[in-house]
């Protein structure tokens, strides 16, 4: 799981209202390349939640680089973007969990995939 | 699968998609060659904006990620769940890019409102309309689905999911549960007058009021013989509503030759093989009894 999908993930358990985003508990973390496209990431920086990805980046280890609270300018700036592209797309959960943060419920993570079944009572 | 008999009535999909069955769905090349099609075609139907700009995209019963490695290919950034943990294991030893969620689609999608640039989905949706395990409620199921693929979706975001239905109502059932939750849009049937190449695709749309794409194949022309398409017509959401007749028994005139006329008529819209008219239709038979 990379943590562009970790910003998008939210937990589905009944009634729950703040669900997001998962807190994550790392047993294993791994790193591939992955194409680097500033056209995407430009895309996609309105989109993503930075206090849930700076919160996931610490966790995952690769919270180094990132800015606290970039503007769009810091978009243009060619270090924030390798910063951004390598915790955003290159840097993968492999074993662990996601831990929903009302309920504490968690999610477990194996091959890099995370388990989202719910318990007949969860649905 | 032997013997024609439809997977969804063998086992739920994560039975029936064990590792076996996984790797010989995999490394089938009709099978390849099907499902690329069908993600480049729902692809088209997605109209995303051809800027060169990769997209989010989710992509739901994603299998082993033989539609995803087609998004891939486009250029594209996606998300792929599926209720198979053997289908994921070889989309994982496939080494595709994009992430994988293990999930049931219709325990609802777990997901952050406004999170996606658009949904595909391929051969994946029906398998919702039955139930695969008691307590299972496959309205509700269907409901929670697009419920949340719905509010996954940014708005102008559209979402589609080709389908095989087993018999009309199914199809009807899913166009229903997605216009309810405030989807618009509705069901284009590629190929319509080919039982070979007739193809369904659930064409949804968030927040606009653009009309459902144009099918192909209308024309009788099948897949091999296609030409260049011409623009694209607008095309009418069908919603033609069921008219209930009361007492309407065989042979007692109330649903008469006209009825059955127009009543063909609607079918052959909605992309069934309808039989053609002829001076037989409606005619009155003997009574036998």
């Amino acid at each position: 799981m990379k943590l562009l999908t970790h910003n998008m993930l939210s937990c589905h358990i009944k009634g729950v209202r703040s669900g997001y985003p998962f807190l994550i508990e790392v047993v294993k973390v791994s790193e591939h390349e992955a194409d680097f496209d500033t056209d995407f990431l430009k895309h996609i920086f309105p989109r993503i939640n930075w206090p849930a990805f700076l919160q996931g980046a610490e966790a995952m280890g690769c919270r180094e680089g990132l800015p606290e609270a970039p503007n769009e300018s810091a978009l243009e700036d060619e270090q924030f973007q390798k910063a951004f592209h390598h915790a955003l797309l290159e840097v993968t959960l492999e074993e662990g969990s996601l831990i929903c943060p009302e309920t504490g419920r968690k999610f477990p993570v194996s091959k890099g995939i995370p388990n989202m079944l719910l318990n007949e009572d969860e649905c | 699968m032997g013997k024609g008999e439809r997977p969804e009535h063998m086992a739920p999909p994560d039975i029936f998609y064990n590792a076996d069955e996984a790797r010989k769905y995999t490394t089938n090349s009709r099978m390849i060659a099907i499902q690329s099609s069908l993600t480049e075609r729902a692809l088209e139907l997605l109209a995303l904006p051809q800027d060169g700009i990769p997209r989010l995209l989710l992509d739901l019963g994603c299998g082993s990620g033989l539609s995803g490695e087609t998004l891939s290919e486009a250029g594209h950034m996606w998300l792929g769940v599926d209720i198979s943990e053997a289908m994921l294991d070889v989309a994982v030893e496939r080494e595709i890019e994009g992430d994988l969620v293990l999930g049931d689609l219709g325990h609802g999608l777990p997901l952050r409102p406004g999170a996606f640039d658009g949904a595909i989905s391929i051969s994946a949706v029906q398998w919702l309309c039955n139930a695969d395990r008691t307590g299972h409620d496959p309205r509700k199921r269907m409901k929670r689905f697009f419920e949340t693929l719905y509010m996954s979706l940014r708005r102008g975001a559209r979402a589609v999911l080709q389908i095989y239905p087993e018999n009309p109502q199914q199809a009807e059932m899913l166009v229903a549960a997605a216009m309810k939750v405030g989807f618009s849009g509705g069901l284009v049937v590629d190929y319509p007058h080919s039982t070979r190449a007739k193809k369904y695709f659930l064409v949804l749309m968030v927040g606009t009021s653009a009309a459902t794409p144009q099918a192909k194949g209308l024309d009788g022309s099948e897949p091999e013989d296609e030409e260049e398409e011409a623009q694209v017509k607008v095309a009418g959401r069908d919603r033609h509503k069921r008219r209930k007749t009361a007492g309407g028994g065989s042979g007692s005139g109330t649903k008469g030759r006209e009825w059955i006329l127009k009543k063909k008529e609607q079918m052959r819209k909605k992309g069934y093989d309808i039989a053609a008219d002829s001076k037989y239709t409606g005619r009155k038979r003997k009574r036998l009894v």
